[in-house]
């Protein structure tokens, strides 16, 4: 596999659209695969399903975005071939959804970062004028606020619960919020889109953001990470250590039988 | 031109396609079905939407439809998926909804009509004795679209479509 992907498509605006429809397929798409490692393995059955159903969810919106990718990027891939086929770098999902499971108190932590995230992100996109990703949207919308509400609640539990689940609430978030900034980091592909009307830049929602978590924090006695550093790269396919494992798992199958079927 | 008579039937045709998952119910009565076009050159398009982004029933209902409408004479068909609107379960019918209580299945109540807001259930009553006195047990149940409830009353599980 070779890193560069061909224009197919001639229309100007079908690359900036490709490489955004491919951003938000792959944050969905990652953090289904690492959600999905839960079955059979979470404290209890009803998360058990809670966490594969949250899984579920995100894929069925990483399938719709991909494919619209593969259709704008013209070049005949589908779904399949993106998710199934690219390397490490071709990868333009944000670290945070490829950091491991941890603990289950870091698996929420990194629910409701991103949750409360794609929840603002799909409020505004609803409104663009690409009728795929305003479809996407409206109907992801009420999946992401359900998904935020299972974590905000979960937070809540562990933050202002027992003493154990407090310190592991609080080191979960601690952990993970270097990798909160790059969820608002904005480059050209951004803004061209969001001044045409069709994406959302992303830097708008952070103070929306803040303030949700700012809340949910308050109610579970947490306090706010003082961490000065923060982890970025993954829009242009740097990836941390733990992505290539999850790849790896991922596109075995398809890899050693290609167009196997059920 | 095609006969109105035609249009209804091909409708009918597609909407009584049983729902994989809850074959007691069809995708008519859950109202995933959004509309069926039928032209001159006897080509049918019929447009469905998800009840979930990722609901695995989806496909097979796509090919049920297929099936159908190929077992009525329709062997021209396109089945096309659209997004939006997004599904609600304000649009499941009376009908599907009394299907629904008739299987052991809590129907959902009616939503606010605010995408943001999660709908707090009052008082979902038991579908097998009746009772009020029920308790959530888990937000999230054997499919997409069903939370988890026990009945403190007769003590039976149960499953609810969550109000979507």
């Amino acid at each position: 596999m070779t890193a560069k992907i061909s224009a197919g498509n001639t229309d100007p605006m079908a690359r900036p659209r490709f490489i955004y429809a491919l951003r938000l397929g792959d944050d969905a798409l990652i953090l289904a695969q690492r959600l999905s490692e839960w079955a059979s393995r979470a404290p209890e059955i009803e998360e058990d399903i809670a966490l594969t159903n949250i899984a579920l969810d995100l894929l069925g919106q990483a399938r719709a975005l991909l494919d619209y990718a593969g259709t704008l990027e013209g070049a005949g891939r589908d779904e399949d071939d993106l998710a199934y086929l690219r390397t490490e770098r071709e990868f333009t999902n944000v670290h945070l959804v490829e950091q491991e499971n941890g603990d289950f108190a870091h698996t929420i932590a990194r629910q409701l970062f991103f949750s409360t995230y794609q929840l603002a992100l799909y409020e505004e996109l609803i409104s663009s004028t690409d009728e795929l990703l305003a479809g996407v949207a409206a109907k992801g919308v009420k999946e992401a606020a359900y998904h935020n509400d299972h974590a905000t609640q979960w937070t809540i539990r562990l933050g202002d619960g027992t003493d154990e689940s407090h310190r592991r609430m609080q080191a979960a978030i601690e952990r993970l919020w270097p990798f909160t900034p790059e969820l608002f980091e904005s480059d050209d592909v951004d803004r061209a889109l969001a001044a045409e009307g069709v994406g959302v830049d992303p830097s708008t929602l952070r103070s929306r953001w803040a303030l949700s978590i700012a809340e949910v924090f308050s109610s579970a006695t947490l306090e706010a990470p003082q961490t000065t550093w923060s982890s970025h790269g993954g829009r242009r396919g740097v990836h941390t250590e733990g992505f290539g494992y999850l790849l790896a798992e991922m596109q075995y199958l398809h890899r050693s039988y290609p167009d196997a079927k059920w | 031109m095609v006969s109105a008579s035609v249009a209804t039937d091909v409708r009918a045709v597609c909407e009584s396609v049983p729902d994989p998952e809850m074959p007691f119910v069809t995708v008519g009565d859950l109202g995933i079905v959004r509309d069926v076009i039928l032209d001159d050159a006897g080509h049918v398009e019929v447009v469905v939407t998800p009840t979930y982004s990722g609901c695995p029933a989806t496909a097979v209902i796509r090919d049920d439809i297929v099936a159908a409408l190929r077992s009525h004479g329709h062997s021209d068909v396109t089945v096309r998926t659209a997004f939006a609107p997004a599904w609600t379960t304000d649009w499941i019918t009376p009908a599907g909804r009394e299907k629904l209580a008739a299987n052991g299945i809590a129907p959902p109540a009616p939503r606010s009509g605010d995408a943001r807001l999660v709908d707090v259930t009052i008082g979902v009553r038991c579908p097998n004795c009746g009772s009020p006195q029920t308790k959530l047990v888990s937000r999230f149940g054997a499919t997409p679209c069903m939370a988890m409830y026990r009945c403190t009353e007769c003590l039976e599980p149960f499953d609810q479509v969550k109000p979507h």
